[in-house]
């Protein structure tokens, strides 16, 4: 069975090509929607499962709990203590991970299909009867706080969580999900079982298999997964204000390089000129050689290994981003390249060869995405939980497509704004001058 | 000993579900792979050259990963950056790669662009262009590659060094990237020189993988290389051989970049030849039995389990594909207010009881049960099997090699890990090093 067909678009270079996945709506007995791309030929079905809400749930005070929750599930559940739990997984050879972030508390599985039913019961009992066995709980607490010590010395998550403080006021987002080593060193049980009847419940779930298991089978799989989960979770967070202003902030670190994070306000996923928004960050700041910064900053100029920017969508807030590395004399080479790379897309737009190629690369690769179960399991229920509908794989290129040069002047105009932009730089910058 | 019970008729009864491969040799000496994945219209096409950074003359180092780079340069025919532009207009992406016994590039793009992928390949295998200035440049980008990935991680400088300590005579000593003060030397001649020397069908791999037909590819293939000449330059690739280790080497790092002090190590350790991988496969199985799990790993139940548990994370792992004997590696993170010393004691007690009493009987049926499921699994990803016959035929192994390993781990018995742990883990035939935050920081 092919999952999708490209159009011929050698010979019709007009007729974009679509991703023509099907995808079926399935909705359990009791009332649990989920995405399938059924998939036969391989014996095994990758299950994917986010509850929105995330780290952003964490209650006042209590810093890291969902991050630490999360990260206990795997630890143990009725019977089975952390080993008995893993020995027993493992004898399925299933996978099962669970991880959280800003927005998300998000577990992906894989099962064979000749023991589906036993690896879909030892997932269910995971997530709904935790043991939070305080031995695991202090053993994976000190692996969280190893990590809080080890980002403390990494200039890339310095970099990273000074600009989230810098944007986000008081907003869950302005601090990491992680917690600090303060608030997970005081993480309790009973703050576990808190975090998890506030993040894992219906409301909130959204789940997408491809793979070998049929509609009907999924629809009975959501039922004895979820049915033992509370009907509603903690209240999501509000909106996140946007603090940011432009400038330049210096962190001293160590090192031959400096470490930069750049950005300003970004763009919502869903307003009307998103898709002009994407075909612009992809020529200015695309991971591929061709895109302007990478072309300026790395193979004119030789500053960086790398640099790109990108269109950051969190549930409550919007960021253009960027992210580079360089030499401490030439970092600040590197950032009048691209504020001056910035005022100029800004202003002038791009060229018709830039649109044109764009949007053949966005088309083109779009396809090449849904290769293999896990890929295509893992876009469908992201796709859910940004409100798109199952036709979406269908009608996204033409959407590309669709964008005109004048939306691109005027979308340009509108997101790119030099004089906004700030620049956290951790490292030792020589010529570069903090600005508060 | 009944949910092991369980587990042998689940996958005892499931057959052999291979990935469907043809592999053959064009008239220039080519060596072909084609990995048949018909669900979605994708191809993945790789050229893998046998040569890589221990392969580079002494002085040299990083010239096999500067060449990779500047692979992406003009041709007689491209500009430079083209080559790349051309995939992304097709809707595709390219990359490279360098390692210490292969480069290899590849391309992803819809089935029915693999003939221009082909053209443009076939075309850099001979022909490239590169000025002056395009050395210039992308000389300053491979500094910055080497202070981003290597002189930013105290971790990865340790791991260089550990490297340079493991191999007294073998280029695999030599960090890929390369060190700087040779990095600043690489010239234009230099990497062509390399160029000429490596770059022939005769001294390639081709992989394609996805939704082709064998004899298409074939037909294809003989159209864009087969015209290209074989090198007589390409000859066995015979490196300085190791001197016996006879003395236990251990080193310290100190950096004030460091949080979490480690002790890792490193043993030298055989890996798969030819018609002869079952000592690679016992170690395979010895590094998932001793550290492969964070929960029921001999590693996590000896150091981070029980009333007193000495470590925060630990690990083993093995990687047995490469030309020439390789490593086998450990590595443990102290709990806070264990010192190095003491981790190492336990890790090496775990070590020394395994040796003696030898696998768990449940442990070791459930890691055989993994093996077989990751059949089943792998052939979800195309690209990774491209990689892994990719990479096999560029360290000498062949396709039956790659085709046997399953059933040469599943072979594997317990007494075949406990001796290969006897031969390998032995810390005189080891590089021991330690991790440590600036001296001025350790509190006395």
């Amino acid at each position: 069975m092919k999952l999708f067909k490209l159009a011929a678009v050698l010979l019709l270079i007009a007729l974009p090509a679509r991703a023509e996945i099907e995808i079926q709506t399935v909705t359990s007995p009791g009332g649990i929607t989920a995405w399938l791309a059924e998939e036969p030929g391989i014996p095994f079905t990758a299950l994917e499962i986010r509850f929105r809400g995330g780290t952003a749930l964490d209650a006042p005070g209590k810093r890291g709990a969902v991050n630490l929750m999360t990260a206990l599930i795997e630890e143990g559940t009725g019977d089975l203590d952390s080993v008995g739990f893993a020995r027993a997984r493992d004898d399925l050879a299933a996978s099962f991970s669970f991880r959280a972030d800003e927005d998300t508390l998000a577990v992906s599985a894989r099962f064979l299909t000749e023991n589906r039913d036993q690896a879909v019961d030892l997932l269910r009992r995971a997530l709904t009867e935790p043991r939070f066995d305080q031995q695991a709980l202090d053993r994976v607490r000190g692996q969280v706080l190893a990590g809080l010590r080890q980002d403390a010395k990494d200039p890339g998550t310095l970099a990273s969580r000074q600009f989230r403080a810098l944007a986000f006021g008081a907003h869950p987002y302005a601090s990491s999900g992680d917690g600090t080593e303060e608030t997970v060193s005081a993480l309790t049980r009973d703050d576990m079982i808190a975090a998890h009847r506030a993040a894992i419940a219906r409301d909130r779930v959204y789940v997408a298999a491809a793979g070998d298991i049929s509609a009907q089978e999924l629809g009975a799989l959501l039922d004895t997964l979820f049915a033992g989960l509370p009907a509603t979770g903690a209240a999501l967070p509000d909106r996140a204000p946007m603090d940011l202003s432009g400038g330049i902030t210096v962190q001293n670190f160590p090192g031959p390089q400096a470490t930069v994070i750049f950005g300003h306000q970004g763009i919502k996923r869903d307003d009307p000129d998103f898709f002009a928004a994407t075909i612009l960050n992809e020529i200015l700041g695309g991971g591929r050689f061709s895109a302007r910064l990478m072309s300026e900053v790395r193979e004119k100029r030789g500053l960086t290994y790398g640099i790109g920017t990108y269109l950051l969508g969190y549930d409550q807030a919007e960021l253009v981003m960027g992210q580079f590395s360089s030499a401490n004399a030439t970092v600040g080479q590197a950032i009048e390249v691209i504020r001056e790379e910035w005022r100029k897309i800004a202003a002038d737009g791009v060229t018709e060869a830039e649109l044109a190629n764009t949007k053949t690369y966005l088309t083109g690769s779009y396809p090449l995405r849904f290769d293999g179960n896990g890929p295509i399991a893992s876009m469908l229920v992201g796709m859910q939980m940004i409100g798109l509908t199952p036709d979406y794989p269908k009608t996204r290129n033409a959407k590309v497509e669709a964008v005109t040069m004048d939306d691109v002047r005027r979308v340009a105009a509108r997101l790119f704004r030099e004089a906004d932009l700030r620049f956290v730089v951790v490292g030792q910058p020589e010529g570069v001058t903090a600005t508060d | 000993m009944l949910r092991n019970a369980i587990v042998l008729c689940f996958l005892a009864a499931t057959p052999a579900l291979a990935e469907e491969v043809t592999s053959f040799e064009l008239g220039n000496g080519m060596d072909v792979v084609v990995i048949e994945d018909h669900r979605a219209p994708v191809v993945t096409h790789m050229v893998w050259y046998r040569t890589g950074a221990a392969d580079e003359p002494p002085g040299q180092s990083g010239i096999a990963h500067f060449l990779e780079h500047l692979m992406f340069k003009g041709t007689d025919t491209l500009a430079p950056g083209e080559f790349s532009a051309t995939v992304e207009a097709q809707g595709g992406n390219d990359n490279a790669f360098t390692s210490w016994d292969y480069t290899a590039y590849f391309q992803r793009v819809a089935a029915d662009r693999l003939d221009l992928m082909m053209q443009l390949e076939a075309d850099r295998m001979r022909n490239l262009q590169l000025s002056e200035e395009d050395i210039a440049t992308e000389r300053a980008v491979i500094i910055e590659e080497r202070k981003q990935r290597t002189d930013s991680s105290p971790g990865a400088l340790l791991q260089e060094q550990m490297r340079a300590a493991q191999f007294l005579n073998h280029p695999y000593g030599i960090p890929i990237i390369g060190w700087k003060h040779e990095m600043e030397q690489l010239d234009r001649q230099a990497a062509l020189d390399h160029y000429v020397r490596f770059y022939a069908p005769n001294n390639a791999i081709l992989v394609v993988a996805g939704d082709v037909e064998p004899e298409a590819v074939r037909a294809m293939a003989e159209r864009h290389y087969g015209p290209i000449a074989p090198s007589n330059a390409i000859t066995d690739r015979i490196r300085p051989a190791e001197p016996p280790q006879i003395a236990e080497r251990r080193l310290t790092l100190r950096d004030e970049r460091v949080s979490e002090p480690y002790v890792t190590r490193t043993y030298l350790a055989p890996e798969r030849d030819s018609g002869d991988q079952s000592k690679a496969a016992a170690l395979s199985i010895l590094a998932a039995l001793l550290g492969g799990s964070g929960q029921t790993s001999l590693f996590a139940q000896g150091l981070q389990f029980g009333e007193a548990p000495v470590a925060v994370f630990s690990s083993a792992y093995y990687d047995g594909t490469g030309l020439d004997d390789g490593t086998f590696g450990v590595f443990v993170v102290p709990m806070p207010g264990v010192d190095l010393a003491q981790a190492e004691a336990a890790m090496d007690k775990v070590i020394a009881d395994f040796i003696e009493t030898g696998p768990d009987p449940d442990d070791f049926a459930r890691i055989k049960t993994q093996i077989r499921a990751e059949q089943i699994y792998a052939r979800d990803n195309v690209d990774g099997l491209a990689r892994r016959y990719g990479e096999a035929l560029a360290v000498g192994l062949t396709v039956q090699d790659v085709q046997d390993w399953p059933a040469i781990l599943d072979a594997v018995t317990p007494e075949d890990v406990q001796q290969a742990a006897r031969e390998v883990l032995d810390r005189r035939r080891a590089v021991t090093g330690w991790l440590m935050p600036a001296a001025e920081e350790v509190t006395p």
